[in-house]
Protein backbone atom coordinates (compact mmCIF):
# COMPACT_ATOMS: atom_id res chain seq x y z
CA UNK A 1 0.00 0.00 0.00
CA UNK A 2 1.21 3.28 -0.96
CA UNK A 3 2.12 5.93 2.08
CA UNK A 4 -0.16 8.79 2.95
CA UNK A 5 0.90 11.92 1.78
CA UNK A 6 1.54 12.91 5.48
CA UNK A 7 3.53 9.45 6.17
CA UNK A 8 6.19 10.54 3.61
CA UNK A 9 6.61 14.36 5.07
CA UNK A 10 7.28 12.39 7.86
CA UNK A 11 9.75 9.56 5.71
CA UNK A 12 11.43 12.40 4.18
CA UNK A 13 11.99 14.32 7.38
CA UNK A 14 13.46 10.92 9.08
CA UNK A 15 16.64 11.19 10.53
CA UNK A 16 17.79 7.65 9.18
CA UNK A 17 17.61 9.13 5.70
CA UNK A 18 20.72 9.51 3.43
CA UNK A 19 21.93 13.28 3.94
CA UNK A 20 23.38 15.68 1.42
CA UNK A 21 26.67 14.59 1.92
CA UNK A 22 25.90 10.80 1.86
CA UNK A 23 25.23 11.50 -1.98
CA UNK A 24 27.81 13.94 -2.55
CA UNK A 25 30.40 10.94 -0.65
CA UNK A 26 29.01 8.19 -2.56
CA UNK A 27 27.87 9.24 -6.07
CA UNK A 28 30.84 11.55 -6.78
CA UNK A 29 34.94 10.55 -6.18
CA UNK A 30 37.63 13.40 -5.05
CA UNK A 31 35.29 15.89 -3.46
CA UNK A 32 37.09 19.13 -2.86
CA UNK A 33 34.62 21.11 -0.51
CA UNK A 34 34.95 25.04 -0.99
CA UNK A 35 33.65 27.35 1.89
CA UNK A 36 32.11 30.89 2.05
CA UNK A 37 29.91 33.71 0.26
CA UNK A 38 33.04 35.87 0.50
CA UNK A 39 30.86 38.28 2.12
CA UNK A 40 30.14 37.16 5.55
CA UNK A 41 30.73 33.84 6.17
CA UNK A 42 30.43 29.92 5.64
CA UNK A 43 26.91 28.50 5.77
CA UNK A 44 27.38 24.78 7.37
CA UNK A 45 23.82 24.12 5.98
CA UNK A 46 24.77 24.11 2.43
CA UNK A 47 27.93 21.89 1.68
CA UNK A 48 29.66 22.86 -2.02
CA UNK A 49 32.31 22.29 -4.00
CA UNK A 50 33.61 20.40 -6.92
CA UNK A 51 34.01 16.52 -7.65
CA UNK A 52 34.18 14.31 -10.49
CA UNK A 53 31.76 12.59 -12.30
CA UNK A 54 32.95 9.51 -13.80
CA UNK A 55 35.70 11.35 -14.74
CA UNK A 56 33.89 15.06 -15.35
CA UNK A 57 34.36 18.12 -13.42
CA UNK A 58 31.27 19.06 -11.47
CA UNK A 59 30.38 21.78 -9.45
CA UNK A 60 28.07 20.08 -6.05
CA UNK A 61 25.77 21.56 -3.81
CA UNK A 62 23.93 20.02 -1.45
CA UNK A 63 22.03 20.86 1.51
CA UNK A 64 23.21 19.17 5.10
CA UNK A 65 20.84 18.41 7.85
CA UNK A 66 23.51 16.45 9.75
CA UNK A 67 23.99 12.87 10.51
CA UNK A 68 23.99 13.02 14.30
CA UNK A 69 22.75 15.54 16.92
CA UNK A 70 26.17 17.11 17.05
CA UNK A 71 26.13 18.03 13.78
CA UNK A 72 22.61 18.78 13.15
CA UNK A 73 23.16 21.61 15.71
CA UNK A 74 26.04 22.23 13.87
CA UNK A 75 24.59 22.53 10.47
CA UNK A 76 21.21 24.55 11.63
CA UNK A 77 19.30 21.53 10.76
CA UNK A 78 19.74 22.28 7.06
CA UNK A 79 18.13 25.62 7.64
CA UNK A 80 20.61 28.14 5.25
CA UNK A 81 20.87 31.13 6.08
CA UNK A 82 21.67 34.03 3.31
CA UNK A 83 24.95 33.09 3.43
CA UNK A 84 24.48 29.81 2.70
CA UNK A 85 22.30 30.67 -0.82
CA UNK A 86 25.46 33.28 -2.08
CA UNK A 87 28.04 30.52 -1.25
CA UNK A 88 25.89 27.92 -3.95
CA UNK A 89 25.40 31.24 -6.22
CA UNK A 90 28.89 31.88 -6.02
CA UNK A 91 30.13 27.93 -7.15
CA UNK A 92 27.57 28.13 -9.72
CA UNK A 93 28.63 31.11 -11.42
CA UNK A 94 32.44 29.59 -10.81
CA UNK A 95 30.59 26.40 -12.45
CA UNK A 96 29.94 28.68 -15.05
CA UNK A 97 33.41 29.96 -15.96
CA UNK A 98 34.84 26.60 -15.82
CA UNK A 99 31.98 25.20 -17.88
CA UNK A 100 31.34 22.22 -15.32
CA UNK A 101 27.88 21.32 -14.96
CA UNK A 102 25.96 22.09 -11.54
CA UNK A 103 24.33 19.39 -9.24
CA UNK A 104 21.91 20.35 -6.88
CA UNK A 105 21.00 17.48 -3.44
CA UNK A 106 18.27 19.78 -2.20
CA UNK A 107 16.93 18.66 1.88
CA UNK A 108 15.30 21.52 3.76
CA UNK A 109 12.57 22.45 5.45
CA UNK A 110 12.97 25.94 4.42
CA UNK A 111 15.14 29.16 4.53
CA UNK A 112 16.35 29.66 8.17
CA UNK A 113 13.88 32.02 9.99
CA UNK A 114 15.67 34.16 12.66
CA UNK A 115 16.58 38.03 13.33
CA UNK A 116 20.40 37.64 11.30
CA UNK A 117 18.71 35.99 8.84
CA UNK A 118 16.37 38.76 8.10
CA UNK A 119 19.18 41.91 8.86
CA UNK A 120 20.96 39.73 6.04
CA UNK A 121 18.52 39.95 3.55
CA UNK A 122 17.27 36.38 3.66
CA UNK A 123 14.25 37.68 0.85
CA UNK A 124 17.01 39.03 -1.32
CA UNK A 125 19.52 35.96 -1.24
CA UNK A 126 17.03 33.72 -2.54
CA UNK A 127 15.71 35.89 -4.81
CA UNK A 128 19.34 36.43 -6.35
CA UNK A 129 19.73 32.91 -6.65
CA UNK A 130 16.24 32.64 -8.82
CA UNK A 131 17.65 35.41 -11.54
CA UNK A 132 20.56 33.95 -11.53
CA UNK A 133 20.25 30.24 -11.85
CA UNK A 134 17.55 31.28 -14.36
CA UNK A 135 20.29 31.98 -16.86
CA UNK A 136 23.28 29.98 -15.57
CA UNK A 137 25.19 29.22 -18.57
CA UNK A 138 25.86 25.60 -18.03
CA UNK A 139 23.39 22.50 -17.39
CA UNK A 140 21.79 22.53 -13.58
CA UNK A 141 19.94 19.52 -12.28
CA UNK A 142 18.22 19.79 -9.03
CA UNK A 143 17.56 16.48 -7.09
CA UNK A 144 14.99 16.52 -3.96
CA UNK A 145 16.35 13.78 -1.54
CA UNK A 146 14.29 14.39 1.50
CA UNK A 147 12.45 17.62 1.77
CA UNK A 148 11.82 20.49 -0.61
CA UNK A 149 10.84 23.44 1.96
CA UNK A 150 9.00 26.00 -0.24
CA UNK A 151 11.64 29.59 -1.45
CA UNK A 152 14.77 28.04 0.80
CA UNK A 153 14.33 24.91 -1.48
CA UNK A 154 13.48 26.68 -5.12
CA UNK A 155 16.59 28.45 -4.50
CA UNK A 156 18.74 25.62 -5.30
CA UNK A 157 16.14 23.92 -7.25
CA UNK A 158 15.67 26.40 -10.55
CA UNK A 159 17.08 23.64 -12.46
CA UNK A 160 17.06 21.92 -16.27
CA UNK A 161 16.19 18.93 -14.83
CA UNK A 162 14.34 18.01 -11.21
CA UNK A 163 14.81 15.03 -9.45
CA UNK A 164 12.49 13.70 -6.50
CA UNK A 165 13.09 10.57 -4.16
CA UNK A 166 9.62 8.06 -3.76
CA UNK A 167 9.47 9.46 -0.52
CA UNK A 168 10.85 13.44 -0.85
CA UNK A 169 7.84 16.49 -0.54
CA UNK A 170 7.96 19.62 -2.33
CA UNK A 171 5.89 22.38 -0.69
CA UNK A 172 4.87 25.85 -1.05
CA UNK A 173 4.92 25.74 3.20
CA UNK A 174 4.98 23.09 5.51
CA UNK A 175 1.98 21.32 5.79
CA UNK A 176 1.67 22.20 9.93
CA UNK A 177 2.47 26.05 8.72
CA UNK A 178 -0.68 25.40 6.55
CA UNK A 179 -2.84 24.29 9.08
CA UNK A 180 -2.05 26.57 11.87
CA UNK A 181 -2.69 29.27 9.22
CA UNK A 182 -5.80 28.39 7.71
CA UNK A 183 -7.09 26.37 10.04
CA UNK A 184 -5.57 27.88 13.42
CA UNK A 185 -4.70 23.88 13.98
CA UNK A 186 -0.70 22.47 13.76
CA UNK A 187 -2.65 19.46 14.47
CA UNK A 188 -4.91 19.06 10.93
CA UNK A 189 -1.25 18.68 9.23
CA UNK A 190 -2.33 15.56 7.71
CA UNK A 191 -4.76 17.23 6.23
CA UNK A 192 -2.62 19.59 5.14
CA UNK A 193 -0.22 17.66 3.38
CA UNK A 194 -3.47 15.93 1.39
CA UNK A 195 -4.31 19.27 0.28
CA UNK A 196 -1.38 20.76 -0.54
CA UNK A 197 -0.22 18.26 -3.13
CA UNK A 198 3.68 18.16 -1.83
CA UNK A 199 4.32 14.39 -3.09
CA UNK A 200 6.86 13.76 -5.82
CA UNK A 201 3.78 12.20 -7.81
CA UNK A 202 2.13 15.24 -7.38
CA UNK A 203 4.98 17.47 -8.25
CA UNK A 204 5.50 14.77 -11.82
CA UNK A 205 1.66 15.39 -12.43
CA UNK A 206 2.26 19.43 -12.33
CA UNK A 207 5.39 19.02 -14.71
CA UNK A 208 7.38 20.45 -11.26
CA UNK A 209 9.34 17.30 -11.44
CA UNK A 210 10.87 15.05 -14.62
CA UNK A 211 11.07 12.09 -12.38
CA UNK A 212 10.80 10.21 -9.27
CA UNK A 213 13.90 7.84 -8.54
CA UNK A 214 12.73 4.56 -6.23
CA UNK A 215 13.90 3.85 -2.86
CA UNK A 216 13.72 0.52 -2.72
CA UNK A 217 17.63 0.13 -2.64
CA UNK A 218 17.92 3.86 -0.81
CA UNK A 219 21.38 4.50 0.64
CA UNK A 220 22.91 1.00 -0.73
CA UNK A 221 25.88 0.96 -2.93
CA UNK A 222 23.28 0.25 -6.24
CA UNK A 223 21.38 2.95 -6.02
CA UNK A 224 24.38 5.99 -5.84
CA UNK A 225 25.88 3.75 -8.57
CA UNK A 226 22.19 3.87 -10.35
CA UNK A 227 22.35 7.74 -9.73
CA UNK A 228 26.02 8.26 -10.66
CA UNK A 229 25.33 6.62 -14.21
CA UNK A 230 22.03 8.62 -14.34
CA UNK A 231 23.15 11.69 -14.24
CA UNK A 232 25.98 11.22 -16.41
CA UNK A 233 23.93 10.63 -19.00
CA UNK A 234 21.51 13.46 -18.17
CA UNK A 235 24.28 15.74 -18.30
CA UNK A 236 25.56 14.41 -21.27
CA UNK A 237 22.10 14.68 -23.14
CA UNK A 238 22.00 18.57 -21.61
CA UNK A 239 25.82 18.94 -22.94
CA UNK A 240 24.35 18.84 -26.76
CA UNK A 241 22.40 21.49 -26.77
CA UNK A 242 23.37 24.78 -27.20
CA UNK A 243 23.89 27.56 -24.82
CA UNK A 244 20.63 29.80 -26.08
CA UNK A 245 18.43 25.99 -26.24
CA UNK A 246 19.64 25.37 -23.01
CA UNK A 247 18.22 28.39 -21.65
CA UNK A 248 15.41 28.37 -23.61
CA UNK A 249 14.48 25.47 -22.38
CA UNK A 250 15.01 26.36 -18.54
CA UNK A 251 12.88 29.34 -19.09
CA UNK A 252 10.18 27.47 -20.82
CA UNK A 253 10.26 25.02 -18.14
CA UNK A 254 9.03 27.41 -15.52
CA UNK A 255 6.96 29.42 -18.29
CA UNK A 256 4.79 26.80 -18.48
CA UNK A 257 3.94 25.90 -14.83
CA UNK A 258 0.62 27.48 -14.35
CA UNK A 259 0.38 29.46 -17.88
CA UNK A 260 -2.79 30.91 -18.85
CA UNK A 261 -4.57 31.13 -22.49
CA UNK A 262 -6.76 34.34 -23.18
CA UNK A 263 -6.11 38.02 -22.45
CA UNK B 1 19.97 47.97 23.79
CA UNK B 2 22.33 50.95 22.47
CA UNK B 3 22.30 48.93 19.34
CA UNK B 4 18.56 49.09 18.88
CA UNK B 5 18.10 52.86 19.33
CA UNK B 6 21.35 53.22 17.08
CA UNK B 7 19.49 52.01 14.53
CA UNK B 8 16.32 53.56 14.69
CA UNK B 9 17.69 57.56 15.51
CA UNK B 10 15.90 59.35 13.21
CA UNK B 11 17.69 61.08 10.58
CA UNK B 12 14.70 63.08 9.03
CA UNK B 13 11.59 64.46 9.76
CA UNK B 14 9.50 61.73 7.79
CA UNK B 15 11.70 59.27 10.46
CA UNK B 16 10.13 61.43 13.50
CA UNK B 17 7.44 60.88 12.60
CA UNK B 18 6.23 63.13 9.71
CA UNK B 19 6.11 67.04 9.38
CA UNK B 20 4.07 68.84 11.62
CA UNK B 21 0.42 69.56 10.27
CA UNK B 22 -1.77 72.26 11.75
CA UNK B 23 -4.62 71.07 13.76
CA UNK B 24 -7.53 70.28 11.37
CA UNK B 25 -10.94 71.46 12.03
CA UNK B 26 -13.78 69.23 10.77
CA UNK B 27 -16.96 68.48 10.95
CA UNK B 28 -18.53 66.85 14.45
CA UNK B 29 -20.64 64.84 12.59
CA UNK B 30 -18.15 63.16 10.37
CA UNK B 31 -16.61 59.84 10.32
CA UNK B 32 -13.42 59.54 11.67
CA UNK B 33 -10.75 56.58 11.81
CA UNK B 34 -7.84 55.86 14.62
CA UNK B 35 -4.38 56.53 13.23
CA UNK B 36 -1.93 53.76 14.14
CA UNK B 37 0.78 55.88 14.09
CA UNK B 38 -0.69 58.85 16.40
CA UNK B 39 -3.49 57.27 18.13
CA UNK B 40 -5.67 60.88 17.39
CA UNK B 41 -9.00 60.03 15.41
CA UNK B 42 -8.61 61.65 12.06
CA UNK B 43 -11.66 62.68 9.57
CA UNK B 44 -12.04 59.97 6.89
CA UNK B 45 -12.01 63.09 4.09
CA UNK B 46 -8.60 64.15 5.47
CA UNK B 47 -6.53 61.17 5.14
CA UNK B 48 -8.59 60.48 1.99
CA UNK B 49 -7.02 64.04 0.71
CA UNK B 50 -3.60 63.41 1.62
CA UNK B 51 -2.82 59.98 -0.08
CA UNK B 52 -4.38 57.55 2.36
CA UNK B 53 -1.60 59.41 4.78
CA UNK B 54 -2.56 60.76 8.11
CA UNK B 55 -2.13 64.24 7.97
CA UNK B 56 -1.07 64.44 11.40
CA UNK B 57 1.98 62.01 11.63
CA UNK B 58 2.39 60.74 8.15
CA UNK B 59 1.06 57.43 8.65
CA UNK B 60 0.64 55.82 5.51
CA UNK B 61 -2.56 54.07 5.07
CA UNK B 62 -3.07 50.70 3.11
CA UNK B 63 -4.74 51.53 -0.04
CA UNK B 64 -6.41 49.69 -3.04
CA UNK B 65 -4.76 48.92 -6.18
CA UNK B 66 -6.44 51.58 -8.47
CA UNK B 67 -7.01 54.09 -5.72
CA UNK B 68 -2.58 53.79 -5.77
CA UNK B 69 -2.48 53.99 -9.77
CA UNK B 70 -4.92 57.03 -9.83
CA UNK B 71 -2.10 58.95 -7.41
CA UNK B 72 0.66 57.47 -8.92
CA UNK B 73 0.68 57.90 -12.87
CA UNK B 74 -0.79 60.61 -15.62
CA UNK B 75 -4.17 61.28 -15.25
CA UNK B 76 -6.13 59.18 -18.23
CA UNK B 77 -2.77 57.04 -19.17
CA UNK B 78 -3.59 53.83 -18.01
CA UNK B 79 -4.45 50.74 -20.14
CA UNK B 80 -4.74 47.28 -18.35
CA UNK B 81 -3.67 43.90 -19.88
CA UNK B 82 -4.20 40.77 -19.06
CA UNK B 83 -7.51 41.69 -16.72
CA UNK B 84 -9.49 38.52 -17.56
CA UNK B 85 -6.97 36.00 -15.74
CA UNK B 86 -8.70 34.85 -13.00
CA UNK B 87 -7.89 32.29 -10.36
CA UNK B 88 -9.00 28.69 -10.48
CA UNK B 89 -9.47 26.13 -7.70
CA UNK B 90 -7.67 23.66 -9.48
CA UNK B 91 -6.51 21.74 -6.63
CA UNK B 92 -10.01 21.51 -4.95
CA UNK B 93 -8.32 22.75 -1.99
CA UNK B 94 -10.80 23.25 1.02
CA UNK B 95 -12.41 26.72 0.78
CA UNK B 96 -10.39 28.14 -2.05
CA UNK B 97 -13.09 28.54 -4.26
CA UNK B 98 -15.55 30.55 -1.45
CA UNK B 99 -12.82 32.46 -0.51
CA UNK B 100 -11.86 33.82 -4.56
CA UNK B 101 -15.65 34.26 -4.14
CA UNK B 102 -15.69 36.46 -1.14
CA UNK B 103 -12.48 38.24 -1.27
CA UNK B 104 -13.39 39.02 -4.91
CA UNK B 105 -16.67 40.32 -4.17
CA UNK B 106 -15.22 42.63 -1.36
CA UNK B 107 -12.77 44.20 -3.48
CA UNK B 108 -13.63 43.90 -6.73
CA UNK B 109 -10.81 42.49 -8.35
CA UNK B 110 -10.08 39.57 -10.27
CA UNK B 111 -7.09 38.65 -8.76
CA UNK B 112 -3.82 40.09 -6.62
CA UNK B 113 -2.44 42.38 -9.13
CA UNK B 114 -3.49 44.64 -12.06
CA UNK B 115 -0.97 45.24 -14.55
CA UNK B 116 -1.13 47.46 -17.86
CA UNK B 117 1.07 50.72 -19.44
CA UNK B 118 0.69 53.77 -18.18
CA UNK B 119 2.88 57.03 -18.19
CA UNK B 120 4.35 58.74 -15.16
CA UNK B 121 5.15 62.34 -15.50
CA UNK B 122 5.45 61.71 -19.56
CA UNK B 123 7.73 58.92 -19.80
CA UNK B 124 5.84 56.35 -20.74
CA UNK B 125 6.33 52.71 -19.27
CA UNK B 126 4.70 49.27 -18.07
CA UNK B 127 3.19 49.05 -14.49
CA UNK B 128 2.12 46.58 -11.88
CA UNK B 129 0.44 47.01 -8.98
CA UNK B 130 -0.78 44.67 -6.44
CA UNK B 131 -3.95 44.40 -4.51
CA UNK B 132 -4.00 43.76 -0.68
CA UNK B 133 -7.73 43.39 -0.18
CA UNK B 134 -7.41 40.43 -2.39
CA UNK B 135 -6.32 37.90 -0.57
CA UNK B 136 -4.20 40.22 0.68
CA UNK B 137 -1.89 40.31 -2.12
CA UNK B 138 -1.13 36.80 -2.35
CA UNK B 139 0.86 35.04 -5.56
CA UNK B 140 -0.91 32.23 -7.31
CA UNK B 141 -0.42 30.88 -10.58
CA UNK B 142 -2.16 34.19 -11.61
CA UNK B 143 -0.30 36.93 -10.21
CA UNK B 144 2.67 34.82 -11.49
CA UNK B 145 1.18 34.25 -14.68
CA UNK B 146 0.80 38.55 -15.19
CA UNK B 147 3.56 39.49 -13.74
CA UNK B 148 5.58 37.62 -15.89
CA UNK B 149 3.60 38.30 -18.82
CA UNK B 150 3.82 42.69 -18.19
CA UNK B 151 7.94 41.21 -17.86
CA UNK B 152 7.78 39.78 -21.21
CA UNK B 153 5.93 42.58 -22.93
CA UNK B 154 8.15 45.22 -21.55
CA UNK B 155 10.86 43.42 -22.52
CA UNK B 156 9.57 43.32 -26.46
CA UNK B 157 8.37 46.91 -26.40
CA UNK B 158 11.59 48.26 -24.62
CA UNK B 159 9.51 49.96 -21.84
CA UNK B 160 10.89 50.27 -17.86
CA UNK B 161 8.51 48.12 -15.22
CA UNK B 162 7.41 50.21 -12.28
CA UNK B 163 5.67 47.65 -9.54
CA UNK B 164 4.17 47.86 -6.68
CA UNK B 165 4.56 45.31 -4.46
CA UNK B 166 2.13 44.46 -1.19
CA UNK B 167 1.83 40.45 -0.54
CA UNK B 168 1.29 38.30 2.31
CA UNK B 169 3.56 35.19 0.11
CA UNK B 170 3.08 32.25 -1.78
CA UNK B 171 -0.54 31.13 -2.06
CA UNK B 172 -0.97 28.22 -0.39
CA UNK B 173 -3.99 27.05 -1.97
CA UNK B 174 -2.57 26.52 -4.96
CA UNK B 175 -0.06 24.36 -3.56
CA UNK B 176 3.33 24.03 -5.56
CA UNK B 177 3.04 25.83 -8.72
CA UNK B 178 2.29 29.26 -6.30
CA UNK B 179 5.68 28.60 -5.27
CA UNK B 180 6.98 27.95 -9.27
CA UNK B 181 6.14 31.89 -10.14
CA UNK B 182 8.83 33.21 -7.93
CA UNK B 183 11.12 31.05 -10.03
CA UNK B 184 8.95 31.73 -13.72
CA UNK B 185 8.72 35.41 -12.69
CA UNK B 186 12.41 35.78 -11.59
CA UNK B 187 12.66 34.42 -15.22
CA UNK B 188 10.97 37.29 -16.91
CA UNK B 189 12.61 39.90 -14.69
CA UNK B 190 15.99 38.51 -15.63
CA UNK B 191 15.20 38.62 -19.14
CA UNK B 192 13.73 41.85 -19.04
CA UNK B 193 17.43 43.52 -17.35
CA UNK B 194 19.68 41.63 -19.89
CA UNK B 195 18.37 44.02 -22.28
CA UNK B 196 19.52 46.41 -20.50
CA UNK B 197 15.68 47.73 -19.00
CA UNK B 198 14.89 49.32 -15.91
CA UNK B 199 12.79 47.78 -13.02
CA UNK B 200 12.20 50.09 -10.10
CA UNK B 201 10.06 48.19 -7.24
CA UNK B 202 8.01 50.14 -4.49
CA UNK B 203 7.90 47.85 -1.27
CA UNK B 204 4.65 48.85 0.15
CA UNK B 205 2.92 47.18 3.72
CA UNK B 206 3.58 44.29 3.99
CA UNK B 207 5.83 43.01 0.95
CA UNK B 208 6.51 39.34 2.68
CA UNK B 209 7.43 35.86 1.85
CA UNK B 210 7.65 34.71 -1.96
CA UNK B 211 7.36 38.20 -2.93
CA UNK B 212 10.19 39.63 -1.41
CA UNK B 213 12.15 36.16 -2.19
CA UNK B 214 11.25 37.25 -5.83
CA UNK B 215 10.82 40.35 -8.12
CA UNK B 216 10.36 42.54 -4.62
CA UNK B 217 13.99 42.44 -3.98
CA UNK B 218 15.29 42.04 -7.88
CA UNK B 219 14.69 45.71 -9.49
CA UNK B 220 17.26 47.72 -10.39
CA UNK B 221 16.03 50.59 -7.84
CA UNK B 222 14.17 49.30 -4.50
CA UNK B 223 12.41 52.09 -2.98
CA UNK B 224 10.03 51.45 0.03
CA UNK B 225 7.04 53.18 1.85
CA UNK B 226 7.67 54.63 5.34
CA UNK B 227 7.07 52.11 8.32
CA UNK B 228 6.22 49.29 5.72
CA UNK B 229 6.78 45.29 6.90
CA UNK B 230 8.95 44.03 4.42
CA UNK B 231 10.71 40.84 4.87
CA UNK B 232 11.10 37.03 4.17
CA UNK B 233 9.77 35.19 7.29
CA UNK B 234 6.81 36.45 9.24
CA UNK B 235 7.40 37.88 12.35
CA UNK B 236 5.85 35.38 14.20
CA UNK B 237 6.89 32.23 12.66
CA UNK B 238 10.55 33.74 13.54
CA UNK B 239 9.32 34.73 17.10
CA UNK B 240 8.95 31.23 17.52
CA UNK B 241 11.59 29.52 16.10
CA UNK B 242 14.20 31.57 18.28
CA UNK B 243 12.14 32.30 21.40
CA UNK B 244 13.83 35.41 21.36
CA UNK B 245 11.47 39.11 21.23
CA UNK B 246 11.93 40.68 18.26
CA UNK B 247 13.74 44.04 17.69
CA UNK B 248 11.76 47.32 17.71
CA UNK B 249 10.87 48.32 14.19
CA UNK B 250 12.13 44.90 12.94
CA UNK B 251 11.51 44.31 8.99
CA UNK B 252 10.32 47.81 8.91
CA UNK B 253 11.52 49.87 5.79
CA UNK B 254 14.10 51.69 7.46
CA UNK B 255 15.89 48.15 9.18
CA UNK B 256 16.22 47.46 5.56
CA UNK B 257 17.34 51.31 4.87
CA UNK B 258 19.61 50.44 7.74
CA UNK B 259 20.90 47.16 6.19
CA UNK B 260 21.22 47.98 3.03
CA UNK B 261 18.68 46.23 1.12
CA UNK B 262 16.35 49.41 -0.62
CA UNK B 263 18.17 52.19 -1.84
CA UNK B 264 15.46 55.03 -1.03
CA UNK B 265 12.20 55.12 1.50
CA UNK B 266 9.96 57.55 -0.12
CA UNK B 267 6.84 58.93 1.19
CA UNK B 268 3.35 58.57 -1.29
CA UNK B 269 3.69 62.30 -1.38
CA UNK B 270 7.24 61.92 -3.10
CA UNK B 271 6.71 58.94 -5.39
CA UNK B 272 5.01 60.57 -8.22
CA UNK B 273 8.18 62.88 -8.46
CA UNK B 274 10.79 60.58 -7.74
CA UNK B 275 9.20 57.85 -10.43
CA UNK B 276 9.52 60.77 -12.86
CA UNK B 277 12.90 61.69 -12.67
CA UNK B 278 14.18 58.16 -12.20
CA UNK B 279 12.33 57.26 -15.40
CA UNK B 280 13.80 60.22 -16.79
CA UNK B 281 16.92 59.75 -15.85
CA UNK B 282 16.62 56.40 -17.77
CA UNK B 283 14.73 57.28 -21.32
CA UNK B 284 17.60 55.78 -23.38
CA UNK B 285 18.04 52.50 -21.14
CA UNK B 286 17.61 49.69 -23.57
CA UNK B 287 17.95 51.49 -26.73
CA UNK B 288 19.00 49.17 -29.26
CA UNK B 289 21.71 51.43 -31.58
CA UNK B 290 23.95 52.20 -28.11
ZN1 LIG C 1 -1.44 59.79 12.57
Amino acid sequence: MSKSAYEKVKTARSNSRPTGKNYVDSIFTDFIEMHGDRSFGDDPAIVGGIASLKGMPVTVIACEKGRDAKERIFRNFGAPNPEGYRKALRLMKQAEKFKRPVICFVDTSGAFCGVGAEERGQGQAIAANLMEMMTLKTPVISIVIGEGGSGGALALAVADRVWMLENSVYSVISPEGCASILWKDAGAAKNAAESLKLTADDALGFNVAERVIEEKNIGKKEFYRDLREDLYQEIERLSLLSEEELLDNRYNRFRRLGERQGE
Amino acid sequence: MGFVNFLHKPKNELEKGGRKYPEVQFDEGESTRECPGCKKSVPLSHIWGSKNCCPKCGHHFRMNSRQRLNMTVDKGSFEEMFSDLQAEDFMEFPGYEAKLKTTGDSCREKEAVICGTAEIKGNKCCVFVMEPYFMMGSMGTVVGEKITRIFEYASEKRLPVVGFTVSGGARMQEGILSLMQMAKTSGAVKRHSDKGLLYIAVLTDPTTGGVTASFAMEADIIMAEPGATIGFAGARVIEQTTRKKLPNGFQKSEFLLEHGFIDRIVPRSEQRETLGKLLGYHSSAGDENE
